[in-house]
C-alpha cells in the first residue's frame, strides 16, 4: 500500500536523477524507523508473559508470541536494530581496511602490491563462512566476537574493486598529463586519484552491508554468534526451529521477512547510488 | 601441449595451494593459540569440576600444552605433513576419517544443489536476457535480487515448514529414515530425504547465475555478429541456440565453479536447517564442541576445495571460451594456433 504511494509520488517527479534520490531517502527513513523502533521495544522484546504463550499473530500482538509469551514484532525490531548496527560497524571497518590496502597498493606498488593482493587471496582461500567461524571461534564468541569477525572479513572483494579503479585512474591520460608538468604524487592522489574512487567506495561501503547483515545472521542461528539471550534474527530463528513441527509459522516467517526487507532496502540505496555514481552500469 | 608446459602449469599450480595452506594453516594455528578458550576445559567438557589441578597439569603436560606456541606449531605441522590432523574429541575419531565420511554425505547435498542452481539459473538468465525489459525479464530479475538478499536458513525453514510440516511430503530431518539400519536404506529414501535441503541450498545459488548470465546473452544478442546473423534472416531461437548459448555459458560455468566456497557456506547453513548429517554440520558442532583439531582440519580441507573448484572453473571456461587461452598463463595455452598468433 505505502509503496504504490510513493512509486506514485515518484512517478511525478521530473527527472529520473531526482527519482533516484527520492528512492535513496524513502529507504534510508524506513531504515532509520527500524532503528529507532528497534531501540524503543528493547524492553517489551524481553518481557514475558506465561498467559500468552505461543499464540499466532493477532492485532495485539500482529507477529504473535513465542513459547514465553514475548512479543515477537517487538523482538524482530530489537533483532533488526542489532542487525543494522553490526552492518554499520562492519560496512564502515571493512570499508576502510578497503580502501587503506587499495591506496597502498596502487601509490606503493611493486611489492606493496603484491603483499596486497596476497592478502585478498588468502582472505578469500576459505568459505567467508567458514572463516567467519574460526574467527568467531578464536574470539571467543558472544556479541563483540562476531562483530569484529564480520567487521575484519568483508573488505577482500572491495579492496579488489578500488584498486582495479585507481589503477585505472592512475594509468589515463590526465595523470601522465599531470606528471608531465610537475605535480606531486599527493597532488595527484587528492585531485584525481581521490574524487574518482570517492563514489566507488560509498557504494561500496553501502553494499557491503547487506552481506555482512546475513553473516551475521548466519552466525547467530548456528548459535556462534551473538549471546543467545540477546534478540537477535537469527537467534529469533534458531528458536523457531523448535516450534515449528508444533506449527508456529509465524516465529519464523515474519522475523525473516523483515530482515529480508531491510537487506533490500539497503540494496535499494546502494543500487540506486551506484546509478548516480556509475550511470552506464543502469544500462546492461 | 609439450610436456614441459604441462610440468611447470601444474608445478605453478601446486605451488600457489601449497603457498595458500601453509598461510592458511599458520593464520589458523595462531588464532587457535590465543583463543581464549581452555582446551582442558574444552576437552574434559561437563567432568571439568571433578578434575583438579594436578590432573589438569598431567592433561596439559601429555598434550605439551606447557611447551612455546613455536614447538607446538612444528608438532602439529609435523603431523599434518604425514596425513595427521590429530583425534576430534567431537565424534571421537581420527579427524581425516570424520572429514572423509561427512564430506561424502555433504557431496551428495551439494552436487544436486549445484547441479540444480547451474542449470536453472542459466535458463533462467537466457530468458531475461532474450526477453530484456518485457515482463519475464523483469519478474526473473526481481526474483534473482530478492533471493540473493534472503538468509539461506530462512528459506530452509519455510521450506521446511510447508513441505514437511504442513503438506507432510518430505522428511522432518537427517540424510536416512531414523530407526534404520545403513543397508536398509534405498536409493529413494535417501533422495527423498535429499530433495528439501538439495532445493534449498540451490536457491540462494542461484541468483548470481540468473544475473551473469542475463548480463552475457544481452551482450552477445547485441554484438555485431549477431546483427550479422538476423541480417541473413535467422530467427531468434536459431540467434540464441546457435550464437547466445555457447557465449553466456562460460561466464556461468566459471561462476559455478568458483562458487564452492558459497556452497559450501550455504550448506553449513542448509544443514542445520534440516539435521544433515554432513561437514557443514561437522563443521557447526566442532565450533560449537570447541573441537580444535578438527576445525583446524576443515579449514585446510575447505581450502583445498574452493582452490579445487577454482582451478577446474579455470580450465573449464578456457576451453568453452578460446579467446581466454591467449591471455592465460602458460598452461592454458594448448597446440594449436592461438587467436594471437592468426592475427
Amino acid at each position: 500500500m505505502t509503496t504504490t504511494i510513493a512509486a506514485q509520488a515518484a512517478e511525478h517527479l521530473p527527472n529520473r536523477r531526482r527519482r533516484t534520490l527520492f528512492w535513496i531517502g524513502a529507504a534510508a527513513a524506513v531504515v532509520l524507523g527500524v532503528v529507532v523502533a528497534g531501540t524503543l521495544s528493547a524492553d517489551a522484546a524481553q518481557t514475558t508473559a506465561l498467559a500468552d504463550r505461543n499464540l499466532g499473530p493477532s492485532a495485539a500482538h500482529p507477529f504473535g508470541t513465542d513459547w514465553l509469551g514475548r512479543d515477537v514484532l517487538a523482538r524482530a525490531l530489537a533483532g533488526l536494530r542489532l542487525s543494522l548496527l553490526v552492518g554499520t560497524s562492519a560496512a564502515l571497518i571493512s570499508a576502510a581496511i578497503a580502501v587503506v590496502l587499495a591506496c597502498a597498493a596502487v601509490v606503493f606498488g611493486g611489492v606493496v602490491d603484491r603483499i596486497v593482493s596476497w592478502l585478498v587471496d588468502a582472505f578469500l582461500a576459505l568459505p567467508h563462512l567458514v572463516l567467519l567461524i574460526l574467527l568467531a571461534f578464536a574470539l571467543g564468541g558472544g556479541t563483540h566476537a562476531v562483530v569484529i569477525a564480520v567487521a575484519v572479513t568483508h573488505w577482500p572483494t572491495l579492496t579488489r574493486v578500488l584498486r582495479g579503479q585507481a589503477r585505472q585512474v592512475m594509468a589515463s591520460d590526465y595523470v601522465a598529463v599531470a606528471r608531465g608538468l610537475g605535480r606531486s604524487s599527493w597532488a595527484i592522489a587528492s585531485t584525481h586519484l581521490a574524487r574518482h574512487v570517492l563514489g566507488h567506495v560509498v557504494v561500496g561501503t553501502v553494499l557491503l552491508f547487506p552481506h555482512a547483515i546475513l553473516h551475521e545472521a548466519a552466525l547467530s542461528f548456528l548459535g556462534l554468534g551473538v549471546d543467545p539471550a540477546e534478540p537477535s534474527i537469527g537467534v529469533l530463528l534458531a528458536e523457531s526451529m523448535r516450534y515449528l513441527t508444533a506449527g508456529a509459522w509465524w516465529l519464523a516467517l515474519l522475523p525473516g521477512l523483515c530482515l529480508l526487507i531491510v537487506v533490500k532496502l539497503v540494496d535499494t540505496i546502494g543500487e540506486n547510488a551506484r546509478a548516480l555514481v556509475d550511470p552506464r552500469s543502469v544500462h546492461l | 601441449m609439450s610436456p614441459v608446459r604441462v610440468i611447470s602449469a601444474v608445478g605453478g599450480r601446486v605451488l600457489r595451494l601449497a603457498l595458500l595452506l601453509a598461510t592458511v594453516a599458520v593464520a589458523s594455528f595462531v588464532l587457535m593459540v590465543n583463543s581464549p578458550v581452555d582446551p582442558v576445559s574444552a576437552y574434559v567438557g561437563a567432568d571439568v569440576a571433578v578434575i583438579g589441578p594436578e590432573q589438569r597439569a598431567l592433561i596439559a603436560e601429555r598434550w605439551g600444552l606447557d611447551d612455546p606456541p613455536l614447538e607446538r606449531f612444528g608438532a602439529w605441522l609435523g603431523n599434518l605433513l604425514q596425513g595427521d590432523l590429530g583425534h576430534s574429541l567431537t565424534f571421537n575419531q581420527p579427524v581425516t576419517e570424520v572429514i572423509a565420511q561427512r564430506f561424502l554425505t555433504s557431496l551428495a547435498l551439494m552436487s544436486a544443489a549445484w547441479l540444480l542452481s547451474g542449470l536453472i539459473g542459466f535458463a533462467l538468465g537466457v530468458l531475461a536476457g532474450v526477453q530484456r525489459g518485457r515482463a519475464a525479464d523483469r519478474v526473473v530479475t526481481w526474483w534473482a535480487y530478492t533471493l540473493a538478499s534472503a538468509p539461506t536458513f530462512w528459506v530452509g525453514l519455510l521450506l521446511l515448514y510447508v513441505f514437511s510440516v504442513w503438506l507432510g511430503w518430505t522428511p522432518v530431518c537427517c540424510a536416512v529414515p531414523v530407526g534404520v539400519t545403513a543397508d536398509e536404506v534405498g536409493l529413494l529414501d535417501r533422495i527423498h530425504h535429499l530433495l528439501l535441503p538439495a532445493v534449498t541450498l540451490s536457491i540462494v545459488g542461484v541468483a548470481p547465475v540468473v544475473l551473469h548470465t542475463r548480463h552475457a546473452v544481452v551482450e552477445a544478442l547485441e554484438s555485431d555478429y549477431v546483427a550479422f546473423a538476423r541480417a541473413q534472416g535467422e530467427s531468434t531461437a536459431g540467434v540464441v541456440l546457435h550464437r547466445v548459448l555457447r557465449n553466456a555459458a562460460a561466464p556461468a560455468l566459471l561462476l559455478q565453479f568458483s562458487s564452492w566456497g558459497e556452497l559450501f557456506g550455504g550448506s553449513v547453513l542448509a544443514e542445520q536447517v534440516f539435521s544433515y548429517p554432513g561437514l557443514g554440520a561437522a563443521t557447526t558442532a566442532a565450533a560449537l564442541g570447541q573441537d580444535v583439531p578438527l576445525l583446524l582440519g576443515i579449514a585446510l580441507f575447505t581450502t583445498v576445495f574452493v582452490f579445487v573448484g577454482n582451478a577446474i572453473g579455470d580450465l573449464v571456461h578456457a576451453q568453452v571460451d578460446p579467446r581466454i587461452r591467449r591471455v592465460g598463463a602458460s598452461w592454458r595455452s594448448r597446440g594449436r594456433a592461438t587467436a594471437e598468433e592468426v592475427a
